[in-house]
């Protein structure tokens, strides 16, 4: 693909997505929740109803509008929190090594040796379902690869010579961390976090499908999906407008990592995967 | 090589007894018991006395370390405890539902690798043709694809619409109910393999190597087989590794949409009962697997590419 294709493209999905979120309430024309009609049920995509009715005569396009803010604010709240905790454990890990390289590494190890999908469902099985477990599930259960990154570009940035003058100059070791070797690895971590988002997006509709995540009545993309299971066969369109929701968002995220990638990790273009 | 193979062992003895703790702590600090929660969902009304008396039967009431010590000297016999609803040992329980997760894990994999490690060679060959953009574009997509809502739509179009296969279910255990979660599950790895085996092979047709055995007149048919494919083998074969392991994973969903009665759908019906040993269970044998069948991958790697030392 084009130089910067993915970026434009990916971009603009992403960009749709957080637009419909955002303006949910002006672009939907009814609750999403509240606005069941059972003289309307299972009405199929028309005029009316641009995507259908489900079972219970509620408007898919308006759900799937509402189901975007869960989405968005799993995808980029839990991510942020994988990346904090990446950057923090790896940054430090690198710098200092010693003992707690060691405790850090074998974390990682740990993380790495679990599905990532199996841990989350794990916690979720543990907290409640709603929205603040999910964030901590997932917010806590995908850290691993931008931990490696962070270590290993403090292994190396750490013995360059500005590194060195810092310390001469007698900057702390947390003001060294965050005044040189961070902005330094921002853009591999910053690519990672896009591609995690994509990544987040998708287990949070995966837990919600397997009813661990957002229960019904509230729109996420995941337990719409559990729902209309239901109904495939008298129905499809309530299965088909929450899933191309689900594959626009990831594959806008997918597509701006790719894209982000070229422009900020230009030295793994070659060996890109 | 034997030495590698047993230190490659032992490394993850450690990753297993933490997993095992990790899940044992865990599933320790829910608050509500499974005979608590059973009177919760209105399933059965408990009175407290069954209450007491289930919890002393398994054991409950002992002080957290009691109950791990106790658990790992079982663990180490391979007993993985009782299973709280159906009072079957958990290996027994584990045991009826290994084979359908393996038998779902391999064919997903396999129609991953005959389709994406072909895929990704194409791309390579031509790279920047249109075949190149269109299997970039396959795989792009097949990695944002929820697997269970391509798992819905295979449903919807081959069983319901076209009749050709059953749309859920184990059935006899043939292949006919085999194919459609297979797919649902190998559609994601796919896609990853395709962009790994592209990118492994560019990399190496702009090595030196290469382009010295191209010097010195080598046809480029020997030139694939011999020094593209074999280089490019490491590469794919950790990427299959590593994907096994996330296939084992993502299972849980696929197994749960199809009604397949493996491992994955397993744990989300215990999940969902509080059937807390079959849960430790689950996740145990599915780390286990994970940690196989990375340890195997390396020591193949190994045998494949005298490069790597047996250090």
């Amino acid at each position: 693909m084009k130089f910067g294709t993915n970026l434009m493209l990916g971009g603009a999905l992403f960009a749709m997505v957080i637009i419909a979120g955002i303006f949910a309430p002006w672009l939907a024309h009814t609750d999403p929740v509240m606005a069941a009609d059972l003289m309307y049920a299972e009405e199929p995509p028309g005029s009316a109803f641009w995507f259908g009715t489900d079972a219970q005569g509620r408007d898919i396009y308006s759900r799937v509008l509402y189901g975007a803010r869960i989405s968005l604010t799993v995808g980029i709240v839990s991510q942020l929190i994988n990346t904090v905790i990446g950057v923090c454990l790896g940054l430090s890990a690198g710098y200092w090594g010693g003992w707690w390289d060691d405790f850090v590494n074998g974390l990682t190890n740990l993380m790495l040796a679990v599905p990532s999908l199996i841990f989350a469902l794990a916690i979720m099985a543990i907290l409640n379902p709603g929205l603040t477990s999910l964030l901590i599930a997932l917010g806590l259960t995908n850290w691993s690869f931008t931990c490696r990154i962070a270590r290993a570009s403090a292994l190396s940035l750490k013995s360059q010579g500005y590194v060195q003058a810092a310390k001469v100059l007698g900057y702390g070791d947390l003001r060294i961390m965050l005044t040189q070797l961070l902005p330094n690895m921002l853009g591999p971590i910053i690519v990672i976090g896009t591609l995690g988002m994509g990544g987040a997006v998708l287990a949070e509709a995966t837990l919600s499908f397997l009813g661990l995540g957002i229960r019904p009545p509230f729109p996420s993309w995941g337990s719409m999906l559990s729902d209309a299971r239901e109904q495939i066969t008298t129905a499809p369109w309530i299965s088909i407008f929450p899933g191309l929701a689900i594959f626009v968002t990831v594959l806008g995220l997918n597509l701006l990592g790719d894209g982000l990638r070229d422009i900020l990790d230009p030295h793994s273009r070659s060996r890109r995967a | 090589m034997l030495s590698y193979l047993v230190r490659r062992i032992l490394q993850t003895v450690p990753i297993i007894l933490a997993v095992a703790f990790l899940v044992f702590v865990m599933f320790s600090v829910i608050p509500g018991t499974f005979a608590a929660s059973l009177s919760d969902d209105g399933r059965a009304i408990v009175d407290v006395t069954v209450v007491e008396r289930m919890n002393k039967e398994f054991g409950l009431n002992d002080p957290l370390y009691v109950r791990f010590g106790k658990y790992v000297g079982q663990l180490a016999q391979f007993d993985l405890g009782m299973s709280f609803r159906t009072r079957q040992p958990v290996t027994k329980v584990l045991a009826d539902r290994m084979w359908p997760t393996l038998q779902l894990s391999f064919a997903a994999m396999l129609f991953a690798i005959a389709i994406g490690v072909p895929l990704g060679f194409i791309a390579a060959m031509r790279s920047g043709s249109f075949v190149d953009t269109i299997s970039m574009v396959v795989a792009v997509s097949g990695l944002s694809l929820p697997k269970f809502w391509l798992g819905l739509l295979l449903m919807y179009l081959f069983a319901l619409v076209l009749g050709w296969l059953p749309s859920f279910g184990y059935g006899d255990g043939s292949l006919r109910y085999l194919i459609l979660p297979s797919i649902a599950l190998g559609v994601a790895p796919m896609a990853l393999l395709a962009r790994t085996t592209r990118a492994a092979v560019l990399d190496i047709m702009n090595a030196d190597f290469v382009r010295t055995a191209r010097a010195k007149g080598m046809s480029e048919s020997r030139v694939v087989r011999w020094h593209l494919t074999r280089n490019a083998l490491v590469l794919i074969l950790t990427t299959v590794g590593l994907q096994f392991g996330t296939v084992i994973g993502q299972a849980v969903v696929v197994e749960k949409l199809f009604s397949w009665p493996g491992i994955g759908s397993l744990l989300v019906d215990s999940v969902t009962l509080r059937d807390i040993p079959v849960v430790q269970g689950a996740i145990l044998a599915i780390v286990l697997f994970f940690l196989f069948v990375n340890t195997l991958v390396d020591v193949l790697c190994a045998v494949i590419d005298p490069r790597i030392k047996y250090t």
